[in-house]
């Protein structure tokens, strides 16, 4: 069902119930995001794309990424509110990735020199969750997770365990907004690349998924032969598709 | 111990004429020791105090005429191990299994109160008799653990004696779905796992939602260190549990439920098991309930002990089997819940109301409490108050009379300073807000929320600033990372209020603090992150000048912040005796028999021993 809805003083009609931010970039009217994707699930961890929402006389700040829209809201995404939200956000990012460019520049537009908060760190990560969830919704591999809980989450292999699940497709790297992962050839098959984000390393497998005859050592198998028979399938589909 | 039923309950007769011969069969005359046997009282032995009762009774031939009956939680744990004789309602506490002797021959058989066994007011000194005449009862209302420490958790012909399942039956026999939910939403009930949102609500929503498949889930993750009333209920009176969830389960329309219960506590799941199989025996659970048509059964799923994984989405994806992480709602658990599924999830002690809404009535319900908040609640009340326990009060009680009137006040004469109400997440209320009514509307103004009910009284050794590092801290590593707001935002707050405490404090830190503390709040995916500046904002609303005091002249004046005080000793006070000087490590203090002594700054080590242990209070912070 169509309904109209009116973002920033533009009226669009748009499906009842997608989220805000089609209904905003249908008006033409541009929200900031760092980890929302057309191709993957709402996630809802940047806040960044905080609108204010006027529905039934309730006035209130939702997350647009998420939030559906309903026939008669109006939708506001340049309040002194939600700027102020923005600039909050992105001064902590700051803090946390002071190198990385995209950060810089976000900062820079908001006229923002540097950031208020003076814990700084060298992170190039923002735990966006895009490479994460490209890996698994997309791609279908689920060779990266994300490990750990509060301030010492980080991307990682699933369970931290070494794992050799990656098919060197190179999405995590397309996807990346602060660009911290890399392919790089692998040494010894130069023709696999594989997927490196600082410390973390992906080594694609050498023997092409064959693990009964897998080389390496026996505890390894033993601990990862879920998690490769589940991929197997998995990644069978995924190269026939192509 | 019961065999296999054979017979099953199958219609809502036969439910009571089973409930008459258990009652027929009991002897009132009967002498029944009631002893706890959980968490809190089992780690104190109860169980070896049982087995020597039993021995003593044997020896002296008294099987016939003397039963024991193991119980759930009395709420009183400091006190434990608890025990309680019946029909003379004797009370004794601090139960030892050498006690045991002196119990069944004083007691039982001559008919005499051991006197060191009873409890003794800390203030007035006066001995307790019985159970009912105990002061931290008396002003308590014990309507929704009424069975605990009264029932044995483990027999479900118990708590059907005690008119457990009536509720059920009532339900089945003379309602509609509908009108189920509809007396939930008349009555009030709002749910007490911490949103405070109106359960009927709740139930009417996921009712409507389109779908043959539904669950309920009840949340006994009970995250918040220091509480366990959640834990209490579980133990000591699990069947009210399931039968709130039967209830909720006819309502909605579901026919399958959960227990998400962490795996630290064990005797918890142990009784929900035994309560699921027997109410399973009987016919309680399973296909065509009460021949009302309804099929609904219940599986138990074990936490893995993190506090975010109590929040409703979180744990819905731990039960899914994945990380327990918050996702973003819309959409809610009762459109899109478990397995896509439209979901009722409720905190077990709501399960617990539903029971006494429908045996009692809608209107029953809502005359107790407040406008806006009805019932009772259950608290857990720790940190310096004389008793501490779990209290049941009716909402709208005042915080003066939980913490002076049934905690009796603070300890060794000290004054009060703040209540911590809500967990880790909540906020401190001081002593000019002591006559404020505890519901969730007062406590939400007061910058403060109910949570899940943990009450954690401070004295004026507590310094404020300090706690709000400690509950920052605690919920930095609690977080589950995922949002920017919550994780980034503790970070920040964390290494500020570290650098107050230690004296690095600057001008503009409150403002700081401020600003990121509400932008938290209106910003965070979950209701982690959305709480978890309110021990920040609530000292700073109360307590600035202890802030003041922190960054400006660089003083703690509770004596907590090493960096920010000394310790003196007043020579008025001070009578010589030695104590302190004997027993400094650093051998900092200095001074001669009967003569006044003195603390050399330089090598004191701020350890605090001379502090505890000077009983003139001669030595002062400064
Ligand atoms: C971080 C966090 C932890 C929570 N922990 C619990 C918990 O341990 N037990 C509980 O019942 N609810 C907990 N909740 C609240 C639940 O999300 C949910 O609101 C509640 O279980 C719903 O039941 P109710 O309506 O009966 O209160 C928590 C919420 C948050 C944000
Ligand atoms: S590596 Fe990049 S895409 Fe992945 S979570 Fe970090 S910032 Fe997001
Ligand atoms: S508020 Fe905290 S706990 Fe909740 S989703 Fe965000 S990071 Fe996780
Ligand atoms: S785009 Fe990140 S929260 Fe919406």
């Amino acid at each position: 069902m169509k309904v109209p809805i009116i973002v920033d003083g533009l009226r669009v009609e748009i499906d009842q119930g997608t989220p805000i931010i089609n209904a905003a970039r249908k008006a033409g009217v541009f929200i900031p995001t760092l980890c929302y994707h057309e191709a993957l699930k709402p996630y809802g961890s940047c806040r960044l794309c905080m609108v204010e929402v006027v529905h039934d006389k309730q006035r209130r700040l939702v997350t647009s990424c998420n939030f559906p829209a309903e026939g008669g809201m109006e939708v506001f995404t340049d309040t002194s509110r939600v700027r102020q939200i923005r600039r909050m956000i992105v001064e902590l990012l700051l803090a946390r990735c002071p190198e990385v460019l995209m950060i810089r520049t976000m900062a820079k537009q908001m006229g923002i020199e540097s950031s208020m908060f003076k814990k700084r760190e060298a992170n190039e990560c923002i735990l966006c969750g895009l490479c994460v969830r490209f890996c698994e919704e997309v791609v279908g591999v689920s060779a990266i997770g994300l490990a750990n809980r509060g301030i010492d989450r980080e991307v990682a292999t699933p369970f931290k365990v070494a794992s050799d699940v990656c098919i060197g497709c190179g999405a995590c790297t397309y996807i990346c907004p602060t660009g911290c992962i890399e392919m790089v050839p692998d040494e010894k098959t130069p023709r696999l690349r594989r997927m490196k984000m600082g410390n973390l390393t992906l080594v694609p497998c050498t023997n092409n998924y064959q693990c009964e005859s897998c080389p390496r050592e026996e505890n390894f198998l033993a601990e990862m032969k879920n998690v490769i028979t589940e991929f197997r399938s998995t990644y069978r589909r995924f190269t026939e598709k192509k | 111990m019961r065999g296999k039923r054979l017979q099953q309950i199958r219609t809502i007769a036969d439910l009571e004429s089973l409930r008459e011969s258990i009652l027929q069969k009991r002897d009132s005359g009967k002498t029944v020791i009631r002893t706890c046997i959980s968490t809190g009282c089992r780690a104190k032995k109860s169980v070896k105090i049982i087995d020597g009762l039993r021995n003593e009774i044997r020896k002296h031939g008294l099987q016939d005429q003397v039963e024991i009956k193991k119980t759930g939680c009395h709420g009183f744990c400091e006190m434990g191990p608890i025990l309680v004789v019946e029909p003379e309602n004797i009370f004794y506490c601090r139960v030892k299994p050498e006690d045991d002797v002196d119990i069944v021959s004083k007691t039982i058989i001559d008919g005499n109160f051991i006197k060191r066994l009873q409890w003794k007011d800390p203030g007035t000194r006066e001995h307790t008799k019985y159970e009912r005449t105990l002061p931290v009862y008396i002003k308590q209302k014990k309507d929704i653990s009424f069975n605990c420490g009264k029932i044995d958790p483990t027999d479900i012909e118990d708590y059907i004696a005690s008119g457990g399942y009536s509720a059920l039956g009532k339900a089945l026999a003379t309602m509609t779905p509908a009108e189920v939910v509809e007396t939930v939403v008349a009555s009030g009930l709002r749910g007490r796992g911490g949103g405070g949102f109106p359960t009927g609500i709740k139930w009417r929503i996921c009712s409507a939602a389109p779908g043959d498949i539904k669950y309920i889930i009840a949340n006994g993750d009970e995250g918040d260190p220091g509480a366990f009333m959640d834990r209490s209920l579980m133990e000591g009176d699990p069947h009210s549990i399931i039968e709130g969830m039967i209830i909720g389960a006819f309502a909605i329309g579901a026919r399958q439920g959960f227990i998400y219960v962490r795996q630290e506590y064990p005797i918890a799941i142990e009784h929900l098991s035994i309560a699921i199989q027997q109410a399973e025996e009987y016919g309680l659970l399973g296909k065509d309930i009460l021949g009302a048509g309804l099929d609904f059964t219940i599986k138990i799923d074990r936490g893995a002990g993190a506090f975010v994984c109590g929040e409703e989405t979180a744990l819905i994806i731990s039960i899914e089997g994945r990380s327990g992480t918050p996702r973003p709602r819309p959409p809610y658990p009762a459109i899109e819940g478990l397995w896509g599924k439209p979901t009722v999830l409720n905190n077990v002690e709501t399960l617990g109301n539903i029971t006494k809404i429908l045996s009692k009535g809608a209107d029953w319900y809502s005359n107790i409490g407040t406008d806006n908040s009805k019932g009772t609640k259950i608290f857990s009340l720790v940190g310096k108050v004389r008793n501490t326990g779990l209290v049941e009060v009716e909402m709208g009680t005042t915080l003066r009379e939980i913490i002076f009137g049934i905690g009796g006040g603070i300890r060794k004469g000290k004054r009060f300073k703040a209540v911590q109400t809500g967990g880790p997440s909540g906020g401190c209320i001081p002593i000019s807000k002591i006559d404020m009514p505890v519901d969730y509307d007062s406590l939400r103004d007061a910058g403060a929320i109910m949570g899940s009910g943990g009450m954690i009284v401070m004295d004026e050794s507590s310094c404020m600033v300090d706690l709000a590092r400690y509950f920052i801290h605690f919920l930095l590593f609690e977080s589950c990372g995922k949002c920017i707001p919550c994780r980034e935002g503790l970070k920040q707050m964390h290494h500020i209020l570290t650098n107050i405490c230690e004296g690095l404090g600057e001008r503009g830190d409150i403002e700081t603090l401020t600003e990121l503390g509400r932008f938290m709040t209106t910003t965070s995916l979950c209701g982690l992150g959305g709480t978890a500046s309110n021990p920040v904002l609530s000292t700073i609303r109360y307590f600035r000048d202890e802030y003041d005091a922190h960054i400006y002249n660089k003083k703690c004046r509770a004596g907590v912040c090493k960096n920010l005080f000394e310790y003196y000793i007043d020579e008025e006070l001070c009578n010589g005796c030695t104590l302190c000087k004997v027993k400094c490590p650093e051998k900092a203090i200095t001074g001669k028999k009967k003569k006044p002594h003195m603390i050399d700054p330089q090598k004191c080590i701020k350890c605090g021993i001379c502090y505890s242990l000077c009983k003139l209070e001669a030595i002062r912070v400064r």
